[in-house]
């Protein structure tokens, strides 16, 4: 009996979180090493400020796939905020008054994805594509082929400063408190178990109590809103509102979160391995280009992470449910 | 007619079929004369089902023979079992909806043209004049979708004769039809016995077995109990072979003095499921929901707990109204469902032993809004332990278990919300003996100790040795409330068949 606890301990671990944080490390390392500028101060502001929206909505993403659903409309609710919060820039509302309201637009833009999949029971990809070029649609009505760009320094400089003399951007505080929040509420709470257990299994989900709709309408409006703070950021770090603001984003949002072990059927996932995902792609990124790869290479980086992050897991599950097999004839033989 | 003498056109023998440890059929043996009706009947549970998948193919029989026109055949495929010309008809009929009538007849031989392409002409003749044949008429052309069940029926018996089947095999085939489209049915199957076919008819339905079938073949927990001539049977007989079993002192309920009404269903109705479904359960008592597979039992239930919705009717718990369509209120009312699919509605299979116990529970554990895990372990193990369960850690799947112990685990997740009201939907399906006596002794305890007890069951020994009073259910309606002292296996099954309650 004892000899098997250790064992059965390490299996708790998840295989792929343990693999995908060692090839991070490994990816760090190489880039630190090889490419050239990697290794600096102002590298790591460059790179942390790249990885940022990709993780702030890498985060409401985890627990929607893992609810089995998916939001594709992320990036353009982003682009949307964007376009509104230039537009209203330009009508003099003062930024503090902007910045909350466009976080409430893309709660309001969540909330719509929201009741498409959960009173009308359609399929969230299918909602979601539709929003997506919907939303992206709304952002070029709103603002068309212009940028904004006169927004005040204090904002623009806080969000790509560091905390006093050290080479720790500000945002990366945001990203932490954030990460941390959403690790506890997906690990530690009531609302954390409903998710994995409607992503395993909606029905029995549904007869143990849990709210399934309501969960699900709640975590596409918490999805919308951090999309909406992901697009105020990011019209502050470039200091440019423009329409098609992170068009494509989506794509390494869902492939960092595939990538960090979260089972795109829903069910299974973990938010550190999504953290390591995260970094893992941007760094990957990151040091391409440093390294003068082009963005349409960069692009085809991505979509292979994406399709590797899916075939692996799935091969890696059924190797081992093989070995088990093995095991359990061996032991039954025996 | 059916002669002894003559070979049959299709012969089982000795079939026997397990699934894991649960033995399905367990020999079973009948011939089929061309030109008879022949009933297979059986309570739920009884291998009939099992014996129609072995005859179509789908499952094949792990000992026994099947014979066709006397030579031994062995069917690894559904296709093969359709080559040999035996061809089942389900209870839903499984069409092409968006293809025509002719189109569905003809799949997979589509009669081709010249040049490759499809014969529509040839197409349409061979459904004309197999409707003709059946004496039915449907438009070759239009679409299946929107055909009645019985249309649809009709259908696939084309189908079949298409591929040239002889022996049909019918599922339950009036469970949704009205009585004339039984009627019609019944003339298509008389025409084929006419032209020579043999007819496998399986039905809960006594009067439809009389009128139609000239033998009838009676099975009882997997076995074989008598093939006779219909003429030699009376109905009773007939019902007594079906559930005639050892009643042992298996299953024990203690007796209580019942307390207060705690559940109080009235009126409850859910369109073309349930109607006016009116009962109360009071404290210490256990009342059985009896009935056919099909005759809204558990949509009853799942509509008392709010996983359905209702369209009209009343539940209240110790008098208190519990909102429609709201799993949440029955738990915060009191309730409890112990659901009839384990491994689809009880279990989330993927999740631990205690994550699956704690989870109608996490609000309630968690301390300052967050579960660490502690909280969570020791309900479980508490809870596991009193229900004696067996696994190797609570951290192991729960798809782990086996099927008496994943049971055990549901009835622990429920039993740890410290119910008023339990309900429990078939509790002991698919599960041993050994555990099966342990869970009827919880109910009982459970009972007395105050706990008012639904309990759906389709087992007949279950629902006499542990029902206060038994609620038989019929086409969506209660149809009898028989007393403990005068519940019997005939009284129940009578009135769940329709055929009224005898003393």
């Amino acid at each position: 009996m004892s000899t098997d606890r250790a064992p059965r301990l390490l299996s708790r671990i998840s295989w792929w979180d343990a693999a995908i944080i060692v090839v991070t490390a490994v990816v760090l390392a190489v880039a630190a090493g090889a490419v050239d500028n990697f290794g600096t101060g102002r590298n790591f502001g460059f790179l942390v400020l790249d990885l940022l929206p990709i993780a702030l909505i890498a985060l409401p993403m985890t627990f929607v796939v893992i609810t089995g659903e998916i939001d594709l409309s992320v990036a353009s609710t982003l682009g949307l905020t964007s376009a509104v919060l230039g537009s209203l820039w330009n009508r003099g509302l003062p930024m503090e008054t902007i910045i909350p309201l466009c976080v409430l637009l893309g709660a309001v833009l969540g909330a719509v994805n929201g009741l498409f999949v959960t009173v009308f029971k359609l399929p969230s990809l299918a909602v979601t594509i539709g929003t997506l070029a919907l939303f992206r649609g709304l952002a070029f009505v709103v603002l068309g082929d212009s940028a904004v760009a006169d927004f005040p320094a204090s904002f623009t400089s806080w969000v790509t400063g560091t905390i006093g003399t050290t080479p720790i951007p500000n945002v990366l505080v945001l990203l932490v408190l954030l990460a941390a929040v959403a690790g506890v509420v997906l690990h530690a709470t009531p609302v954390g178990r409903a998710v994995f257990a409607v992503g395993a299994n909606e029905q029995a989900a549904r007869f143990s109590g849990i709210r399934v709709d309501r969960l699900k309408f709640w975590l596409y409006v918490v999805s919308g809103a951090v999309a909406g703070l992901a697009g105020v950021l990011w019209t502050l770090r470039y200091s440019s509102a423009r329409a098609d603001n992170g068009l494509g984003l989506e794509l390494a949002v869902v492939a960092a979160v595939l990538l960090g072990g979260v089972s795109i059927f829903g069910g299974r996932g973990a938010l550190p391995g999504v953290l390591a995902g995260v970094v893992l792609l941007a760094t990957l990124q990151n040091a391409l280009r440093l390294s003068d790869v082009t963005n349409e290479a960069l692009n085809v980086v991505t979509g292979v992470l994406l399709i590797v992050s899916v075939l692996l897991p799935n091969l890696g599950r059924s190797l081992r449910a093989a070995l088990r097999r093995r095991r359990h004839r061996v032991v039954r033989q025996t | 007619m059916a002669r002894p003498d003559a070979t049959p056109l299709l012969e089982v023998c000795d079939v026997v079929k397990s699934f894991g440890a649960v033995a399905a059929v367990r020999g079973a043996s009948f011939p089929l004369y061309a030109g008879e009706a022949h009933a297979l009947v059986g309570e739920n549970g009884a291998g009939k089902s099992t014996v129609v998948k072995v005859l179509a193919g789908v499952h094949r029989p792990d000992g026994g023979t099947l014979r066709v026109d006397g030579k031994p055949v062995d069917f690894g495929t559904p296709g093969e079992a359709k080559a040999a010309g035996i061809a089942v008809i389900y209870q839903e009929p499984t069409l092409f909806p968006d293809l025509s009538v002719a189109e569905n007849i003809a799949m997979g031989r589509h009669p081709t043209g010249r040049f490759g392409g499809i014969d529509r002409a040839a197409m349409r003749r061979e459904a004309l004049a197999l409707f003709e044949r059946l004496g039915v008429r449907v438009d070759p052309a239009r679409p299946a979708r929107g055909l009645s069940i019985a249309d649809q029926q009709i259908v696939e018996i084309a189908k079949a004769l298409a591929g040239r089947a002889r022996v049909l095999v019918m599922d339950e085939p009036t469970a949704a039809l009205t009585g004339v489209e039984v009627e019609r049915l019944f003339a298509v199957v008389r025409a084929l016995r006419a032209d020579g076919a043999a007819v496998l008819f399986i039905s809960h339905r006594f009067e439809e077995i009389t009128a139609l079938c000239q033998r009838v073949t009676i099975m009882r927990d997997g076995a074989h109990v008598s093939t006779d001539p219909i003429e030699d049977l009376t109905v009773p007989e007939m019902v007594r072979r079906m559930v005639g079993r050892e009643l042992g002192a298996l299953f024990p309920k203690q007796d209580v003095d019942p307390g207060e009404v705690v559940l109080e269903v009235s009126g409850l109705r859910r369109a073309g499921v349930f109607t006016d479904v009116t009962f109360q359960v009071r404290a210490g008592e256990i009342v059985a929901l009896a009935g056919l597979v099909g005759s809204g039992r558990s949509e009853v239930v799942q509509a008392v707990f709010g996983v359905d919705g209702r369209d009209g009717g009343t539940v209240h718990v110790d008098g208190r109204a519990v909102r429609a369509g709201s799993p949440r209120a029955a738990m915060a009312a009191g309730m409890a469902l112990v659901p009839e699919d384990r491994r689809q509605q009880g279990l989330v299979m993927d999740l631990s032993i205690q994550r699956n116990v704690t989870l109608p529970r996490s609000g309630a554990l968690a301390g300052f809004g967050l579960l660490l895990g502690g909280a969570e372990r020791r309900e479980a193990r508490r809870w596991t332990e009193r229900l004696q369960t067996k696994y190797g850690d609570l951290g192991d799947p729960v798809g782990t278990l086996s099927g008496g112990n994943q049971q055990k685990v549901v009835l622990a997740k429920w039993l740890a919300t410290r119910p008023r009201v339990l309900i429990v939907d078939e509790p002991t399906r698919g599960i041993d003996v050994g555990t099966k006596a342990e869970v009827h002794r919880l109910m009982s305890e459970l009972a007395a100790d105050g706990v008012a007890v639904v309990m759906v069951s389709s087992e007949l020994p279950e629902v006499l040795g542990m029902a206060d009073r038994v609620l038989v259910m019929r086409e969506g309606r209660v149809v009898a409330e028989i007393d403990r002292a005068d519940a019997s296996e005939e009284a129940v099954m009578f009135a769940a068949m329709g055929q009224g309650v005898v003393a």
